[in-house]
């Protein structure tokens, strides 16, 4: 591997998601933006670019280009500013992106981030904007929705492993107990103060978005933006106490599921990109102390944590249901809430992980309460996927730097 | 060079699966693409599938995206084709009957056509492959 400079996040910034019918796609980042720039309190006039995530921006709100409006927004103008597109994994694409601009010497300093529009869009633009994320031509020709590749990945999963699918139902469900039990405690998130005391039969028993996914299985749409800054390492250390490293960074792409085939719940594309992450770190599964992970609908979260490699494959649904995954269990996984408790504004999630895992590893909860601290987090990973399993990126974050 | 989608979508209208056979490693690419979908090889010649599969997975669509609140619900489908391939469609039984039980069933492949709708490359239309389920 070629030489690479240390590169640290030094600050971040995080709107509350939810409804914001009053701001734009350029007044909500600018929000985050500024919150990651004094955060790490470095001069604004140092960010050297802007690389920001955004999915469905031409849909919800008829704008696209967005790269040299976020710059204006920001006083930054001159700089290299862009945009990237990796659907609900956006910013973790431009994170990584940014991490390896740093890395390789083009740049020292950058802010990264994405925002997305997806509540105050109303549910059937909203569909439109994430479906978009699908097969354009032989999956949405049919009326796939993105629920409904999970549904499908869910079934899937129900014949492949033996599982009935009433036990598989109930199984998944934990995952959205436990999210939103995280997800209520969190003032950021979405479902704030609400679903904390949700119970296995709510979750199956909600409305039906597509079969088997009741409402309760799946992340909302929602409002936000996110953002954080990087440094090089050396520079990290002169600005900040606690610099969060970045140790991994992957990423791998793939077709439609009816490519991927039955490959679908076991993704090629998360397989690699985490694999890939953990050599780059030169961590293993085991290493990691609390995880972000992509669970934008329940089976989802379970699909992911088998394929990371932290349970074996066929094992994920009993994990979550055993409780291994709690924020007091083995390996906590959304202590957040996750997208399913803390909502899911696509283009802004990337980075939203990364402002968790940041703040968990940093010790500084703020402002989320202590309950969902995993004390002691020395090492956390970050796991997005966009589209149908076709764009998957991972992020290793540690408080210490590679190797030491 | 692939097909295309449209050559894809005209020869399902006819009655006829078509993607391509991979002459360095045998498998079959459906629906087209420019390279084999298994080996990568460039080496691939049009062929025509048979119409035939076995469904793998299924999801009836209660939230449709804009558009098609017209067709909810409606079942998706995911079919194992005889020729190796899965494809993606529309399954032709009662979208409030069609459950876990299917899976595993023989299905036959026709193709349904259906309203053009924004935001879909062909501005003509839809076509989405149909599956039926075999006699038993």
């Amino acid at each position: 591997m070629r030489e690479m400079r240390d590169v640290a996040v030094i600050g971040v910034g995080h709107t509350k998601f939810g409804l914001h019918t009053d701001k734009s796609l350029v007044d909500l980042f600018g929000e985050a933006a500024l919150q990651a720039i004094h955060d790490a309190g470095v001069d604004r006039k140092k960010i050297e670019a802007i690389y920001i995530g955004q999915h469905g921006g031409g849909i919800t709100d008829g704008t696209t280009n967005l790269g040299g409006f976020m710059a204006e927004e920001l006083g930054l103008r001159g700089i290299p500013s862009l945009r990237f597109e990796g659907a609900c994994a956006s910013s973790t694409v431009a994170f990584r992106e940014a991490y390896r601009e740093i890395a390789g010497g083009w740049h020292d300093i950058m802010l990264v981030g994405g925002v997305e529009r997806l509540l105050s869009a109303g549910t059937s633009v909203g569909t439109k904007s994430l479906a978009s994320a699908v097969d354009g031509i032989y999956e949405s020709n049919a009326g796939l929705t993105f629920p409904g590749v999970f549904a499908l990945a869910a079934r899937l999963y129900a014949a492949e492993y033996d599982i009935p699918l009433d036990e598989l139902r109930e199984k998944m469900a934990h995952v959205s107990v436990k999210n939103h039990k995280n997800g209520a405690l969190n003032p950021l998130a979405q479902w704030y103060g609400k679903y904390g005391d949700l119970t296995i039969d709510k979750v199956v028993n909600s409305k039906m978005v597509a079969s088997p996914l009741t409402l309760m299985d799946c992340c909302p749409m929602t409002d936000g933006a996110t953002a954080c800054v990087l440094a090089e390492g050396g520079i990290a250390e002169k600005l900040v106490d606690k610099p969060i490293y970045v140790l991994g960074a992957a990423e791998a792409g793939a077709g439609g599921i009816y490519r991927q085939k039955a490959e679908m719940i076991r993704p090629m594309t998360r397989i690699k990109s985490s694999k890939d992450a953990f050599e780059e770190a030169k961590l293993t599964p085991d290493d990691i102390d609390i995880v972000e992970l992509h669970d934008c609908f329940t089976i989802a979260e379970i699909i992911a944590s088998e394929a990371i490699g932290f349970f074996e494959f066929g094992e994920g649904a009993d994990a979550v249901a055993e409780g291994k995954t709690k924020i007091n269990g083995k390996l906590p996984i959304n202590p957040s809430g996750g997208l399913i408790g803390k909502g899911h504004p696509v283009g802004a999630t990337g980075t939203s992980q990364i402002y968790l895992v940041t703040k968990q590893l940093r010790g500084d909860m703020d402002p989320m309460p202590d309950e969902l601290h995993v004390h002691g987090a020395e090492a956390g990973m970050t796991d997005t996927l966009g589209g149908d399993f076709s764009t998957l990126s991972n992020i290793i974050l540690s408080v210490r730097r590679r190797g030491e | 060079m692939s097909a295309g989608f449209k050559y894809f979508f005209n020869e399902l209208k006819r009655g006829k699966l078509v993607g391509y056979k991979c002459n360095d490693c045998g498998a079959y690419t459906c629906p087209p693409q420019s390279v084999c979908q298994e080996c990568g090889s460039e080496n691939i010649e049009l062929t025509e599938l048979r119409n035939k599969g076995t469904l793998r997975s299924l999801t009836t669509i209660y939230i449709p995206p804009t558009g098609l609140e017209d067709e909810a619900p409606y079942t998706v489908a995911l079919v194992e084709t005889n020729d190796g391939p899965w494809i993606i469609g529309r399954l032709d039984h009662d979208p409030e009957k069609s459950g876990q039980d299917l899976i595993g069933k023989k299905v036959s492949i026709g193709c349904q056509e259906l309203h053009p709708v924004d935001y879909y490359p062909d501005k003509e239309g839809r076509v989405a492959p149909l599956f039926k389920l075999e006699e038993t």
